[in-house]
């Protein structure tokens, strides 16, 4: 019965469906799936086109080795439109590339390389740009300028998003009073609201971690508000390396192998890793149990397996820490200080390790007690490679690590598998050659099981000096409200000595006096702990108060 | 008196110049509990050398304070020939502010405290209980002095009818006369009450003394004074339980742990223990009543822990055999054999019988 069936049927089905199937460009697969790209809603579509310009900025600014002046302006257009302006004095961009680099998906410096920066992938951008070619039709109006002594180009551009190639739609030369930089104009679809997860947490959180920048913000109410640089000078230039052997996964071996221009697996192993000499490569080689003459491209699937486990077996220098650039404990700290007016703050810097063959460094920072309160989650605060993470935190892996940790043991209240409960700010940075992030759009750190161990260990580090610090405040409560206790009877002996010996006022105060004194010695001084609220000189109301849901907000 | 007042004055010296010279004041006195005493020839419970300290420390601090202002009480109060009765003193504290005593107990343990570091009774300090002293009917003629003219008093405690003479806070002072062959301390006011209603006591030429439970520290003074001024045996008679034995009469006898700083003067170590004993529940099929956990640990606590008891193989012995019987059986238990089987029969045969007594 079924064949007969299938035999009406004329030609085969996958032949007709065969007329339908052809390539899909990039562009047309993210116009279609904005979510991915971090357009899924309206206001975050406004973070999301303001900090890809923004990051690409910085990443230009450093690698100029020029400390960023950035403004951002956005500009409420009425009916959920609004204007966004970027501007650096970066390097600028030369004419050819304005076109490709601004409405162009995947096309960039930066994913080719192992070199820590904001931007991986050449999407970021090019994806704002399309986003308001989308939304409002609008082209995205670019200016750059590379020196005072060049002209500034002036483009308008859209993306064709069948083919992923960029469209001219104006192109002059203009007058720019600058000596270099770019400017990007995006009109978009968007809503505005200051609260978390808003471009005024992002900028401020970008402050934070990035502390040799000036950023000046104007809001869409047409307030302007400054960022002012704290550090005089650029963290040294994190450089450009090879991978790391351990943790690269055996499909990437192979492909390196078949690209490689190395003669033999011991030049392979010295020429293409970093921290591989020739005495390591040998070690590997033995490990593995595979000739160091061997002919890279002759290797089996067999023999590039073995080499895997070889080089797990070989102990290897960490990767070299120049190609990375931590935020730094002084820096983290002093913008946990400025953001948060706490009682006590801790600090960590993991050295550099390895996931995947890519060096990468974990930073924690702690913020504990003076106004944050008691009986909520703590607040978490992810950085990576400097750039804020405000959305989906709880796919990222600094989460799962803080869950992961036992907080209990440091003094905070936690439930089982849930973040801790107490008055407390945990800032995590991941710097690396390469970010594993869950998604396109940047929001999450994959789960990558060397990741969530240096994180828990960043953590625990910070965790011990949290605990000791909660332990002596215990310690130095209980011991003034002894000494309080035993204060209040000293008033008490005074009277008695008093009538009993007939003492004068004079000698009864001294008698107290005495006291307090004979007190204090046989006990110590005690340290001081605890909230002051004006100690903390660098904390910035003002500023603590961006980005946060404050009540004017809410009624929105 | 003054002589209190000076040593008050001492002590308040000394804690001053320590604190003029920058040391830890301190104020020391015996401990005052059963692990500080201990029992021997002397007869009584004699303090050992064991003391407590108070100082600034959040634990002794306060009643450092305490003992200081109630030592100033105390010196007001005997220099201005006055008295104070312990709660009095405690009410007087509710002016001290954080220094006031929330319980009496807690300002009656300063003032002993105090006692015990002075080495005076209460009374020297002009504190008094405000507890009666315990009741007397017999042959006995009490010679006081009248307040106001300080006459002398006879009081013959023959003639009070069905009343009793009370015995004062104060006995230091008082005279006797009296050709009574024994004194029986009676624990139970109602056992006291029978036998003067029926006047045993003429019949059997002896004083009667109720000492309404454990007898306070002026009925002891006053049956040691009365026993060895006049040379006259002493006889307990008590119910028969753990309390009766390990407090009403072991306090009587050889005083108490909390009191050993006193003890020398306010007890009566020739007092002997006429009833009722766990073998007289068994021989006169007293009517009783089960033991109960605390009587069972007291008894326990007893034997372990009480130097007379673990003096007296014979206290011991008796304990065990309570225990054993799981009973305790009331003074005025005999009454099951006829209301006047006590002054007929029990009381006679034993005190014709010492062996039927316990030390």
């Amino acid at each position: 019965m079924m064949d007969e069936e299938i035999k009406k049927e004329s030609k085969p089905i996958a032949l007709e469906l065969a007329t339908k199937q052809r390539e899909i460009s990039v562009a047309e697969f993210f116009s279609k799936n904005r979510h991915l790209l971090g357009f899924d809603n309206k206001k975050k579509s406004l973070m999301t086109a303001i900090k890809e310009a923004v990051d690409n900025s910085l990443d230009a600014c450093e690698e100029a080795r020029i400390l960023p002046e950035i403004s951002v302006e956005v500009i409420d257009m009425q009916n959920e439109r609004f204007r966004v302006i970027v501007e650096d004095n970066g390097p600028g961009i030369v004419k050819k590339q304005i076109p490709n680099i601004f409405a162009r998906l995947l096309y960039g410096s930066k994913f080719h390389r192992m070199k820590q920066s904001r931007g991986q992938q050449g999407i970021g951008i090019s994806a704002s740009v399309m986003y308001a070619q989308l939304t409002t039709g609008r082209s995205a109006k670019i200016t750059s300028k590379i020196g005072p002594n060049d002209k500034a180009h002036y483009y308008e551009l859209h993306i064709n998003t069948r083919t992923n190639t960029p469209e001219i739609k104006k192109e002059e030369i203009v007058e720019w009073n600058k000596n270099n930089g770019t400017r990007i104009e995006l009109d978009i679809e968007a809503s505005y609201s200051g609260g978390s997860q808003s471009i005024d947490e992002y900028l401020k959180e970008t402050a934070i971690a990035n502390p040799y920048a000036n950023i000046i913000y104007t809001n869409p109410k047409a307030e302007q508000i400054i960022f002012p640089r704290v550090v005089e000078e650029l963290p040294k230039e994190p450089k450009e390396i090879k991978p790391h052997p351990s943790g690269v996964e055996l499909g990437i071996m192979m492909n390196m192998l078949r690209f490689t221009k190395a003669k033999t697996l011991q030049s392979f192993l010295t020429q293409e890793f970093t921290k591989v000499g020739p005495g390591t490569a040998k070690t590997i080689c033995e490990n593995a149990a595979l000739l160091p003459s061997t002919k890279p491209g002759d290797m089996s699937r067999e023999m590039i397996e073995k080499l895997v486990d070889g080089i797990k077996k070989t102990k290897i220098q960490n990767p070299p820490t120049d190609c990375l650039s931590p935020i730094g404990q002084e820096f983290l700290e002093r913008g946990l200080r400025k953001e948060i007016n706490a009682e006590f703050y801790a600090t960590t810097t993991r050295p550099p390790s390895v996931y995947r063959g890519n060096p990468f460094q974990i930073e924690v920072g702690i913020a504990y007690g003076g106004k944050q309160p008691e009986d909520q989650l703590i607040r978490v605060i992810r950085f990576a490679n400097r750039v804020p993470l405000l959305y989906q935190q709880s796919a990222c892996a600094v989460t799962r690590s803080i869950i992961q940790t036992n907080w209990r043991a440091y003094g905070l209240n936690q439930s089982q598998s849930a973040l801790p409960i107490g008055p407390c700010t945990v800032v995590v940075h991941m710097a690396s050659v390469w970010v594993p992030f869950t998604s396109e759009s940047k929001e999450a750190i994959a789960h990558y099981p060397e990741i969530v161990k240096e994180i828990k260990l960043a953590l625990q580090e910070c965790g011990r000096k949290l605990a000791s610090y909660v332990l002596r405040k215990k310690k130095v409560g209980a011991e003034l409200e002894k000494r309080g206790y035993i204060e209040k009877y000293i008033p008490h002996v005074g009277e008695a000595l008093k009538e009993l010996l007939n003492l004068k006022k004079e000698d009864v105060e001294k008698v107290e006096k005495l006291l307090y004194q004979i007190l204090e010695k046989e006990r110590g001084e005690i340290e001081e702990v605890g909230f002051d609220e004006k100690k903390n000189v660098e904390y910035d109301e003002a500023f603590a108060k961006l980005g946060k849901k404050g009540e004017e907000e809410e009624n929105e | 008196m003054s002589n209190v007042v000076n040593q008050i004055k001492g002590i308040a010296e000394d804690v001053y110049r320590k604190i003029l010279r920058k040391k830890k004041p301190q104020l020391t006195s015996p401990l005052r509990n059963l692990s500080n005493v201990k029992y021997g020839k002397e007869g009584y419970f004699e303090l050992l050398g064991r003391k407590k300290t108070r100082t600034l420390t959040a634990s002794t601090i306060k009643s450092f304070a305490q003992t200081l202002r109630m030592m100033v009480l105390s010196k007001e109060v005997v220099s201005g020939n006055d008295m104070a009765t312990k709660r009095e003193a405690y009410y007087v504290s509710k002016n001290w502010g954080e220094a006031r005593f929330k319980e009496q107990a807690e300002s009656d343990a300063v003032m002993d405290d105090i006692e015990a570091m002075l080495e005076v009774n209460r009374e020297q300090l002009g504190f008094i209980p405000e507890e009666k002293g315990g009741e007397i009917a017999g042959k006995l003629i009490v010679i006081d002095k009248d307040r106001e003219t300080g006459k002398k008093i006879r009081i013959d405690c023959t003639k009070f009818g069905s009343g009793a003479y009370s015995i004062p806070i104060s006995v230091e002072e008082l005279k006797f006369e009296t050709n009574a062959d024994f004194i029986l301390a009676i624990e139970t006011a109602g056992m006291f009450q029978r036998l003067v209603k029926h006047n045993y006591w003429k019949k059997s030429n002896c004083i009667l003394i109720s000492m309404g439970g454990v007898p306070t520290r002026a009925c002891r003074r006053f049956i040691r004074r009365l026993s060895e001024t006049k040379k006259i045996p002493v006889y307990a008679f008590t119910d028969g339980d753990p309390y009766g034995f390990g407090n009403i009469y072991r306090t009587l006898k050889v005083g108490s742990g909390n009191a050993a700083h006193i003890n020398k003067y306010f007890c009566v170590p020739n007092a002997k223990f006429i009833g009722i004993t766990p073998d007289d529940i068994e021989n006169y099929k007293l009517p009783s009543h089960p033991l109960k956990e605390v009587d069972f640990k007291k008894i326990k606590d007893l034997i372990k822990n009480d130097p007379f008891i673990k003096q007296h193989k014979e206290w011991e012995n008796a304990l065990k055999k309570l225990y054993q019987m799981k009973v305790r059986a009331e003074q005025q238990a005999l009454a099951k054999h006829g209301l006047n089987y006590v002054i007929s029969h029990y009381l006679p045969e034993k005190l014709k019988n010492p062996k039927s007594w316990l030390p």
